[in-house]
């Protein structure tokens, strides 16, 4: 049995969620016997690592620092094997923009978008191309932060009008910010483990939310606000298509452990869009990951057991 | 920062195949017992580094020790077995004598039988929905109305319809229309929620006028009126104004108020004035709530009273409270920009501050947080999602300099983003609020409103409506 630190909390948007996941982890892996301890990251995180001296950290940290690869930059430096995605995946996949970019240059079908920082709009002239930018990317327009988790700073511009607000509004949480054609369809989410040296993509998950039109942060977090359907009842060959693709994104953006790829199925095509990857999936009670390894016969401690499992030691250490 | 969250005490957690089987159980009306991604970020004000002008905390540092000590001393030797032991109902006598005192200093007379103690004010609305409210039932409520007031009339499914404020509080002329619409609709609102002094989160005061006015509709249309006043004894400048309750004498108006903000809201003390028939049946809701509220904390309070002048603190807080206000005003006009307006509250703890309508105050949070300061985002005190630009700031909880820096930094943020809307639609730069320095006035009005126009420069305003301040439709339609 190993001495595990979860790291938790932290100081992003996603701190609430985030303490959820690591205290579910912590339940789970204190029943399989482990010894269990928990970290709110913070100021003292490298301390409090260098004194308790884990054999292992398992990353529970969503959002900020947790997903960018920031504290697996700093496990690799201590030589603290961890779960998950190793840095350079991490940092691939938490900036939606990278993400994309490395998808369309693969020809991974992605919401057609473009991407600007602050400067660009500051010091460019951005602005003066919006026009040109709607006019291919057609209303309604999707603006959202290019780092932000869950759902927190997008909006749906669905006007000319809207699109400064909404930018404004992404600007809030991060310098660069992403305008998104919009695909009306299904929101389906394909988790994949590491398993037995391969990868596999678990039963998909179907977000149905139950009063918004969107799929918005509040609803993807408090049970009874979205229905989740897993399997999703959409035909096996789109079943297949999703989870090929969404295996695609896991190795293309080099993925490690287990995480979870979005994506849309557009009404009437059937065309599939990724939208993102993530690194570090919610592993709360409505999480989307913990439902389709239960659907797969894969209860929430086996799944906490296969990603401790899974953790890779650090680079420095295996080079 | 480390918190151990004490794994070992949790209870297994459930597997993902049972949320359904939750959901499936949970009342129809938690479906409008909405969390909300402002909570996600609220929970982030608790961080010690974070300025958090968000709260609605009275100081209660101002509070001596010693005193403290000495009055659970009393409470120990002259009181200890009732102290202990379950209550009445409706509250024990002699701290209904120190309401009475406190309702006195308002200029209201009360008789103790017409009192009903409660945990907290809270309590209050919580009890009169319990008692009035069927799923369906309208309430009116002031536009924005008390941010932990929606919850509960969520929770008993009511239809909250808002009326309009202006400077002079609730705006007759929109109730009459409101209640006009209903009626056409055949519908009858069961009560109207106002906080007439130094409204939170508007920090505007009903004036006479109007007092009258809403208590004579009330008389005429049979409609009972739940007055909230937390806040009517911390009254900084102006004359104080009769409560509603004084000028119904007790027919229509159900009255509430509270320990929490003259002496501490850890001793959850609150109370309701109601007509006889209303009050007994909020005593059986009670009954079924909590059978009582705390003993010792009603004997804590009775002691403190008989200790000595309970005004001399209540007059140590205005003194603390108006320097703190003053501070905040002052620190408005210099660091918010000329696009922002904001209320002057004669007294309270609040300041509405109102933005161009492009800022979502939820997502300028978010980033308000990244600089270690944090507000309410106007929409808590709405149910329809209005309220989006707006914000409430309280300038009761922290100290004057942390006032100072904490403005300082949501205005740069703020500035921040009006230079980027500028940026975007080729509007002019943002420029700094033209207030003279020392003046509580709102710079301009108006500013850019329009996404596709390029703005002009505001011009600095004597006199602000502050209907639009506080960012209201012309007409809501009811309903």
């Amino acid at each position: 049995m190993s001495r595990v630190a979860v790291l938790k909390g932290g100081r992003s948007l996603e701190r609430q969620v985030s303490l959820k996941s690591g205290a579910r982890v912590q339940d789970a892996l204190e029943r399989l016997g482990h010894e269990v301890i928990p970290i709110d990251v913070g100021a003292d995180l490298v301390a409090q690592l260098m004194a308790d001296r884990p054999d292992i950290a398992l990353v529970a940290l969503h959002g900020r620092d947790g997903e960018d690869g920031t504290v697996q930059e700093l496990l690799e430096a201590m030589g603290i094997p961890y779960t998950g995605s190793r840095v350079s995946a991490c940092i691939r996949a938490s900036d939606k923009v990278l993400a994309k970019h490395a998808m369309r240059d693969r020809g991974v079908p992605t919401p057609d978008f473009f991407a600007f920082s602050e400067t660009a709009f500051k010091d460019l002239g951005a602005a003066q191309a919006l026009p040109a930018i709607e006019e291919r990317l057609q209303f309604p327009i999707v603006v959202k932060p290019a780092a932000q988790g869950s759902a927190l700073g997008i909006k749906f511009a669905r006007t000319a009008h809207d699109v400064p607000a909404a930018l404004v509004a992404a600007f809030s949480y991060d310098r660069k910010v992403l305008l998104e054609r919009h695909v009306v369809g299904r929101d389906l989410a394909v988790s994949i483990i590491d398993e037995d040296g391969g990868r596999r993509p678990l039963p998909i998950v179907e977000a149905v939310p139950k009063e918004e039109d969107f799929y918005d942060f509040e609803a993807r977090y408090e049970i009874g606000r979205t229905s989740f359907v897993c399997p999703a009842e959409i035909d096996a060959e789109i079943a297949e298509r999703a989870s090929a693709l969404a295996l695609e994104v896991y190795d293309l953006l080099g993925c490690a452990g287990f995480a979870r790829v979005d994506l849309m199925l557009k009404n009437e095509t059937h065309e599939l869009f990724v939208l993102e990857a993530n690194v570090i999936p919610g592993l709360t009670e409505t999480s989307l990951l913990p439902q389709a390894a239960d659907a797969a016969g894969i209860g929430f401690d086996e799944l906490v057991g296969r990603i401790l499992a899974s953790a890779g030691s650090p680079a420095a250490a295996r080079a | 920062m480390t918190i151990d969250e004490s794994p070992r005490s949790r209870p297994p957690r459930s597997t993902a195949r049972d949320i359904e089987r939750y959901a499936s159980l949970f009342a129809e009306r938690t479906k409008v017992m909405k969390s909300s991604a402002m909570r996600d970020l609220m929970a982030l004000i608790e961080r010690d580094d974070v300025i958090s002008l968000a709260g609605g905390l009275p100081d209660t540092s101002t509070f001596p020790p010693d005193s403290y000590a000495a009055l659970m001393s009393t409470v120990a030797a002259d009181y200890c077995s009732r102290a202990l032991q379950y209550g009445p109902t409706e509250g024990f006598a002699p701290l209904k004598r120190c309401i009475v005192k406190v309702m006195a200093a308002e200029g209201t007379t009360i008789a103790p039988d017409d009192l009903l103690v409660t945990t907290g004010g809270q309590q209050v609305i919580d009890l009169v929905c319990k008692t009035l409210l069927d799923p369906g039932d309208v309430v009116i409520a002031e536009a924005p109305t008390y941010p932990g007031a929606v919850p509960t009339f969520c929770a008993y499914q009511a239809d909250v319809v808002q009326v309009a404020m202006d400077r002079d509080g609730m705006r007759m002329d929109e109730l009459e229309a409101t209640l006009a619409g209903l009626e056409r609709d055949g519908r009858r609102p069961k009560f109207i929620y106002t906080v007439p002094n130094f409204h939170n989160p508007a920090g505007v005061t009903m004036s006479l006028e109007r007092r009258h006015e809403l208590v004579r509709i009330a008389h005429e249309r049979e409609l009972l009126v739940l007055e909230d006043n937390p806040y009517g004894l911390l009254r900084y400048e102006g004359t104080p104004l009769p409560t509603l309750r004084s000028i119904d004498r007790g027919e229509y108006v159900i009255y509430a108020s509270t320990f929490s903000k003259i002496l501490s809201p850890g001793v959850r003390l609150g109370w309701a004035a109601a007509p006889r028939p209303v009050l007994q049946k909020m005593n059986i809701g009670k009954q079924s709530s909590d059978l009582c509220s705390s003993s010792i904390t009603q004997f804590f309070v009775t002691a403190y009273f008989e200790a000595g002048p309970w005004e001399d603190y209540v007059r140590s807080l205005i003194e603390i409270y108006r320097r703190r206000r003053d501070v905040m005003l002052d620190a408005l006009a210099e660091h918010f920009p000329r696009e922002a307006e904001w209320t002057h509250p004669e007294g309270g703890l609040f300041i509405w501050a109102t933005l161009p309508d492009y800022i979502d105050t939820t997502d300028l949070l978010a980033r308000a947080l990244r600089e270690n300061v944090a507000f309410v985002p106007g929409r808590a005190a709405f149910v329809d999602g209005r309220g989006g630009s707006s914000m409430r700031l309280n300038f009761s909880g922290v100290g004057e300099d942390e006032i100072r820096e904490g403005i300082r930094r949501i205005g740069e943020v703020v500035r921040e983003q009006v230079g980027m809307y500028g940026t975007l639609t080729g509007a002019r730069a943002v420029s700094t609020a033209s207030a003279a320095p020392g003046t509580d006035r709102p710079a301009a009005a108006g500013g850019p409103r329009s996404g596709a126009a390029p703005a002009e420069p505001a011009q600095p305003e004597a006199d602000p409506a502050l209907a639009k301040i506080l960012r209201l439709p012309a007409n809501r339609k009811a309903g």
